[in-house]
């Protein structure tokens, strides 16, 4: 039995895992692409694109517990488009939907995946009022009427040992990545748009084997869609979102192919201002890997961006932050150390 | 001592009544001895013969065959003194009618686990076979399946042969050639002879002779 | 000192081929019925696994509406957006033009972990699986079938998928159904998250049911493959009784060799040790035959069996036999076991036989008035386990113990009555060569007796059968003729096409009859519930077994229900006792009509009642009557004029075709396992005869000297052995009309529910009779010609031999 291999072909419709990594380098016939210069438009932006081959919602928090320890949740909804022109309704609505939930606590690291299609009802996305949902996993905006509903959300996940409902307020303006949210992914021009909501306050409870634990902390919301992200021969990518001591946030990525790596990101200062950094600014140094699910993974980092004085480890939190989901990678909170304090988010990708 | 009995009884019960068959047996005989048990019809030689070949068991007295002792023996013993020790010549053939002269000559040798090709040879050729060698029993005429029977004794060179009325089932003429062929052969191998006949022409031509008589030895 | 012990034994065999081979063709005849019906069971015990196992649905909860219908596909997105992991399916049959499949549509998406089938999951065509026209998943032998079929998806041929089964994305098969926005069941994943609303906050009116261990239709399915093991158990006793006299008699034949082999110094244990390893190896070699035969045989039947399946019960059988080890380890095992009880009695004869004992094989063939008053004694015990289980006995169980007990018993019995009949014709004789023929064939009888009671055996269940058969055919066609009262059937495509059709025919025929139904628990199995409009059609034509008189009335006015038989007698009804519908109507029960031939219960209310009760039920099916003389105007007016293919038609006449050939096929295969019941019979009469013939010359040899012929010793031979069939066969009629009436009124109510009037046929009888008679004739003919052909010389040598 092999389910991973019809779950791969749900979200890769083309069949091409060789294509960067999970797919994400295919070839983009029929798809919209994202082209520079368009102006994102909100709230209306907030919601799917069906046009674009695929598309996520993607929110990472670190947060503190009643107890005092470190814990992070993510929260993903994918969106795969199984053929161009959004084609059929109901079950035979060609867009495939694919929740992933992590909650990462010192001690160990929990995740659930859900799948679905889009045209029952039993997942989707909806701008007005927003709310992004599959199952019972939801994402509900909470924000005031006129202002930005991602101003405010609900959140909830839950699996068969955990669950998290949380309550996120935003302390700052969205953000836009690259070129007014044109991200730009290779050197070869495979983009897509980008945009974040780093900002927020978390209250809420996680619901643990142990019992429930209440929590605080900070959020980062990252939207982003496109047809083609990476280039053909990128096989995987080190993503970090930074909280910095002092309020200023860091959204930095390596995209590792054969032929040299693409590193960019954005210094965010804590009144919102975005500066995107030039390629090749920013470096990854991998320190030490564990032997996480029969990889090596490094899970110990120096990250440095001279231009602004920084150069910092980050470590993670629970070193086994593997999502073991259909498409596996590794996601899970970090410390940083060194010339700034803080803490963030890892996301590392096509280690096999 | 080759055969040793010691004051062997034995009785058989039939309905309520019970027949003395034997009673205070003694007799005694060495290697190389030809001894024949006379006696009437109903005497009990037979008996005596199967006695002494472990066939049956007596009630009372001792038996020694080659100095093994048969009274206490179990029924393991008893067929291994058989295979080893003894050769039974009886009056009728007793081959195994489904395999050949061949076969039946070294049968006993090879349940001895003792076949010698060359002593089967020789045997055959001197008690008339080679010719027959691959017919089968039923093909054969009385006399010629009383020498394969002779054949197979000596092939498995036993100790002591016990044959009950050897030549019952021929014509004199044919008989008298086997006994004589057994005979020869019996003193050959240097084994001793312990042989049931009734007819005293035949007895006289052994070397000792013993008589049976309302369940006692003269 | 064993491999030459070994080889002397052994070397019997070579001289006797013949005998070598009854012992090897018995066993192995035995081990071919036995291994291949078991071959035929495990292939449909297979399919049905497979079946069960689509979606895991044998490992996996389910939550069902509690009245059995579909329930709306809303009802799947709320429990999941409740935080139920739930998956979707939507089942049912498509039927076209003839041709006729289960259909399975999924959910791949929710599917559970290791649910989905491998074709499916393995399949990189996830678009062209969930999006129109869809691709569908069957074995390739369906898909085979169904090459052409109008309608269907595109077919992909793929292994490990039950036969007559579809799979295909749950969307594709609400449009092939016409289901649309509607699911039959939801699959319940074993892991649960945390947090779930309660079920029925979510969703009330569901039950959560148990994992489906087994298909329904193995359940269906079991009373007709118990028939068939049963069936196969008599050829193996049969087949027994011929391994027990061959090995017995082998054994006796030998008995001077083994005395020569103790003489000769090999000790008992070895003798007893190596020809129990001498039985092994001949059982391991009919064994290895048999299987070689019954794999045949299973091969030969197994399209009839498919044939019966499907017809009856709508099961699906792979059309091709794989060797499964249950079955071929199975039948190897039985033959072991065979071979050892049958020579069990031999080795423990030679074990306690004195060294001394006298060597001739007579005693085998001599008569033994005590033997036949042992087995007189065991037949009597057996006639009243027979009692006791037709008495106390309940169900098919019940109903095979008596079977067998029955049938034992009159098999034990049959030497001693023989022997009787025998001597009574003894003392009638008054001239001496008949007093001669009458004593010698007694003295045979222990010889003959295991192979004539193979023949009682054979015919008696030759009988039996063939009246339970005969009897249920004249039954049925009956039946059919009241039960298929209209002139032409007519199934519309849609709803809305229906609707028209009833419009267009009501003003041109006499009458047009809604047949629709629905499917839902009743009593706590699934039952089909009819409504039946209120006309006369119904009054003069239902075969009510027993019903209030004004029936069809109290029907019309929503007040009673009737059920069939089968439903009557498994929930013990009575008329007056309430009927629990599916969704809760309760109603009383007005009447009970015979329903042969459907394996599930039926309820029938007025069709007024079943309309207010099941509003969403498919109405497109309807019975025309009309004048028979108009029957094919109508047709082609319906195909030029309406415009419904001519497959959505089909008139009383096919139906009857179609019904009569499914019963055909059902006892097709009983009258094959008889037919080879009574081959091994005969089989074992020749064996026998022959064996005999050779023991008996000391017997003939007088006789022959005293002045018969050869040739009119051989006449005697001959007609001695049809005497003792035809003596069998009038032993055999009382003991199969038995057999057929346990089987119409245990057996049959039991196994299916409905019991059968018995009808005798005569006939029938006669013609067993000549069989039977041939069977005797055709075993005695080579011996009784070798026994005229025999040399004098031979005879004489008897007196040589003889002392």
């Amino acid at each position: 039995m092999n389910a991973r291999a019809l779950i791969l072909a749900i979200l890769l419709p083309l069949s091409a895992q060789a294509q960067g990594f999970a797919g994400l380098g295919q070839t983009t016939d029929g798809y919209t692409l994202p082209r520079r210069g368009e102006n994102l438009a909100f709230p209306r932006d907030h919601g799917a694109h069906p046009e674009f081959r695929i598309e996520w919602w993607y929110l990472t928090a670190n947060l503190t517990g009643a107890d005092g320890r470190d814990y992070g949740i993510q929260w993903t909804l994918f969106r795969s488009a199984l053929a161009p022109g959004n084609p059929g309704e109901g079950w035979q609505t060609a867009q495939a939907w694919m929740g992933h939930a992590g909650l990462t606590t010192p001690g160990g690291h929990f995740h659930a995946e859900r799948l679905g299609r889009g045209g029952t009802g039993q997942a989707g996305v909806t701008t007005d009022p927003f709310a992004a949902w599959i199952d019972e996993w939801r994402m509900d905006s909470r924000a005031a009427p006129g202002s930005d509903p991602y101003a405010a959300l609900g959140l909830t996940a839950s699996g068969t040992e955990f669950a998290y409902a949380l309550t996120l307020d935003a302390q700052g303006p969205l953000v836009l990545h690259g070129d007014r949210g044109y991200s730009v992914k290779s050197d070869r021009g495979n983009a897509s748009y980008y945009y974040s909501q780093p900002f927020y306050r978390v209250t809420g409870t996680l619901t643990l084997p142990d019992g429930p634990v209440e929590v605080t902390g900070e959020a980062w919301l990252d939207r982003e869609w496109s047809s083609q992200p990476l280039a053909a021969d990128q096989q995987g990518w080190d993503w970090v979102s930074l909280h910095l001591a002092g309020g200023d946030k860091l959204m930095a990525f390596r995209l590792r192919a054969e032929d040299g790596d693409y590193t960019t990101g954005t210094w965010i200062a804590p009144d919102g201002t975005a500066t995107p950094l030039a390629p090749g600014s920013v470096t990854f140094e991998p320190r030490a890997t564990v032997r996480v699910a029969g990889r090596e993974i490094p899970v110990h980092w120096r990250i440095a961006l001279p231009e602004r004085g920084l150069d910092v480890i980050i470590e993670a939190v629970q070193d086994a932050a593997w999502m073991d989901t259909t498409v596996a990678y590794w996601e899970g909170p970090v410390t940083i150390s060194g010339s700034h304090q803080g803490r963030g988010y890892l996301e590392m990708t096509g280690y096999d | 001592m080759l055969l040793s009995l010691q004051s062997v009884g034995k009785a058989y019960v039939s309905g309520s009544t019970r027949v003395e068959v034997l009673r205070g047996i003694d007799l005694a005989m060495n290697a190389g001895e030809t001894v024949a048990l006379t006696g009437e019809s109903g005497s009990g030689k037979s008996t005596l013969l199967h006695l002494c070949a472990g066939l049956d068991r007596a009630e009372s007295g001792r038996i020694e065959v080659a100095g093994r002792d048969l009274t206490r023996a179990d029924d393991a013993t008893l067929a291994a003194l058989r295979r080893d020790a003894v050769g039974l010549v009886f009056q009728q053939f007793n081959l195994i009618p489904s395999l050949s002269v061949a076969a039946n000559l070294a049968f006993q040798a090879r349940l001895k686990g003792s076949d010698d090709p060359g002593r089967i040879a020789t045997l055959a050729g001197r008690l008339g076979l080679a010719d027959l060698m691959h017919r089968y029993p039923e093909q054969l005429s009385g006399g010629q399946q009383q020498r394969v029977a002779i054949g197979r004794t000596l092939a498995a060179r036993p100790a002591l042969i016990l044959a009950d009325e050897p030549t019952g089932n021929l014509d004199e003429a044919t008989g008298d050639a086997v006994l004589d062929l057994m005979l020869e052969l019996v003193a050959e191998a240097g084994a001793g002879l312990l042989m049931v006949t009734h007819s005293p022409r035949l007895a006289a031509r052994l070397s000792r002779r013993v008589h049976l008589s309302g369940g006692r030895l003269a | 000192m064993r491999r030459t012990a070994l080889s002397a034994l052994l070397s019997h065999w070579r001289r006797h081929p013949l005998q070598l081979a009854s012992l090897l063709m018995g066993l192995a005849l035995a081990t071919a019925l036995w291994s291949g019906v078991q071959a035929i069971n495990a292939e449909a015990r297979a399919s049905y696994d497979r079946a069960a196992q689509v979606l895991g649905q044998d490992q996996l909860e389910s939550l069902a509406a509690a009245d059995g219908q579909r329930l709306p596909q809303e009802v799947f997105v709320a429990l999941r957006r409740a935080g139920w992991l739930v998956s979707p399916l939507v089942e049912g049959r498509w039927s076209h033009a003839g041709r006729s499949v289960q259909v399975y549509g999924i959910d791949p998406f929710t599917a559970p972990a290791g649910a989905l089938p491998p074709p499916v999951s393995e399949s990189g065509e996830i678009t062209d699986f969930i999006t129109s026209p869809g691709l569908a998943f069957g074995a390739p032998e369906t898909v085979a079938e169904l090459d052409g079929a109008e309608g269907l998806p595109r077919l992909a041929a793929a292994e490990g998928i039950a036969p007559g089964m579809l799979i295909m994305d749950i969307g594709i098969a609400q449009a092939l159904m016409r289901a649309e926005g509607q699911v039959s069941r939801l699959l319940l994943a074993p892991d649960q998250p945390l947090g779930r609303t309660p079920l029925e906050q979510v969703a009330p009116g569901l039950e959560r049911r148990a994992p489906q261990e087994t298909a329904d239709v193995a359940e269906l399915t079991g009373s007709f493959h118990l028939n068939l093991t049963a069936f196969g158990f008599l050829s193996f006793a049969v087949g027994l009784f011929i391994v027990h006299s061959a090995i017995g008699l082998a054994f006796e034949q030998r008995r001077p060799m083994f005395r020569t082999l103790r003489a000769l110094g090999l000790p008992l244990r070895t003798l007893v040790g190596l020809l129990a390893v001498e039985v092994m190896l001949l059982a391991l070699v009919a064994g290895l035959i048999g299987i070689g035969l019954g794999y045949v045989i299973a091969a030969a039947l197994l399209p009839d069996v498919a044939a019966t399946l499907r017809g009856l019960y709508g099961a699906t059988l792979s059309g091709s036999l794989s060797l499964r080890p249950e079955w071929w380890l199975g039948g190897l095992a039985i033959a072991l076991v065979g071979a050892g009880v049958a020579a069990a009695q031999s080795l423990w004869r030679l074990w306690r036989l004195p060294l001394l004992a006298p060597a001739q094989p007579r005693a085998w063939a001599m008569a033994s008035a005590r033997g036949f008053a042992g087995l007189a004694a065991l037949a009597a015990g057996l006639a009243v386990v027979a009692v006791i289980a037709g008495v106390y006995g309940r169900g098919i169980v019940g109903g095979f113990v008596l079977l067998g007990a029955l049938l034992l018993s009159a098999a034990l019995a049959l030497p001693g009555a023989l022997a009787l009949a025998l001597a009574g014709a003894e003392r009638l004789a008054r001239r001496a060569l008949p007093q001669w023929f009458w004593a010698d064939t007694r003295q045979q009888l222990p010889g003959l007796s295991l192979a004539l009671m193979a023949l009682m055996l054979a015919l008696s269940a030759n009988i039996g059968v063939g009246t339970m058969v005969a009897s249920f055919r004249i039954t049925f066609t009956k039946w059919l003729d009241q039960r298929l009262p209209s002139e032409l059937y007519v199934t519309a495509r849609t709803e809305e096409e229906a609707t028209r059709l009833r419009a267009w025919l009501e003003p041109q025929v006499d009458a047009l009859l809604p047949i629709w139904r629905v499917e839902g628990p009743v009593l706590g199995q699934t039952a089909e519930i009819y409504g039946v409009a209120d006309h006369r059609t119904y009054s003069d034509n239902w075969p009510m077994l027993l019903a209030d008189p004004d029936v069809w009335a109290r029907l019309a006015r929503a007040e009673g229900a009737i059920v069939n038989e089968q439903l009557w007698r498994r929930e013990g009804l009575s008329l007056g006792d309430p009927v629990p519908l599916p969704g809760g109507a309760v109603r009383p029960l007005v009447g009970v009509y015979s329903d042969y031939g459907n394996p599930r219960g039926q309820v029938i209310i007025g069709v007024a009642d079943l309309v207010a009760q099941f509003p969403d039920l498919d109405r497109r099916r309807h019975a025309i009557r009309t004048d028979p003389a108009a029957v094919a105007d109508l047709r082609t007016a319906l195909v030029q004029d309406f415009g419904l293919p001519a497959d959505n038609m089909i008139d009383q006449q096919a139906v009857k075709d179609i019904s009569l050939k499914v019963f055909e096929r059902t006892f097709a295969v009983t009258a094959a396992l008889n037919v080879l019941t009574m081959g091994v019979a005969g089989f074992a009469m020749f064996t026998s005869l022959l064996t005999l013939s050779s023991m008996r010359l000391p017997q003939l040899a007088p006789v022959w000297a005293l002045g018969l012929t050869r040739a009119a010793l051989a006449r005697l031979e001959l007609i001695r052995a049809m005497l003792l069939a035809a003596l069998t066969m009038m032993l055999a009629v009382p003991v199969g009309l038995i057999l057929a009436w346990v089987l119409l009124a245990v057996v049959n109510v039991a196994a299916f529910g409905w019991r059968l009037p018995m009808h005798v046929f005569p006939a029938d009888w006669l013609w067993l009779a000549v069989l039977a008679l041939a069977a005797g004739g055709l075993a005695a003919a080579w011996p009784a010609w070798r026994l005229a052909r025999i040399e004098p010389a031979t005879l004489v040598k008897v007196f040589a031999d003889e002392r």
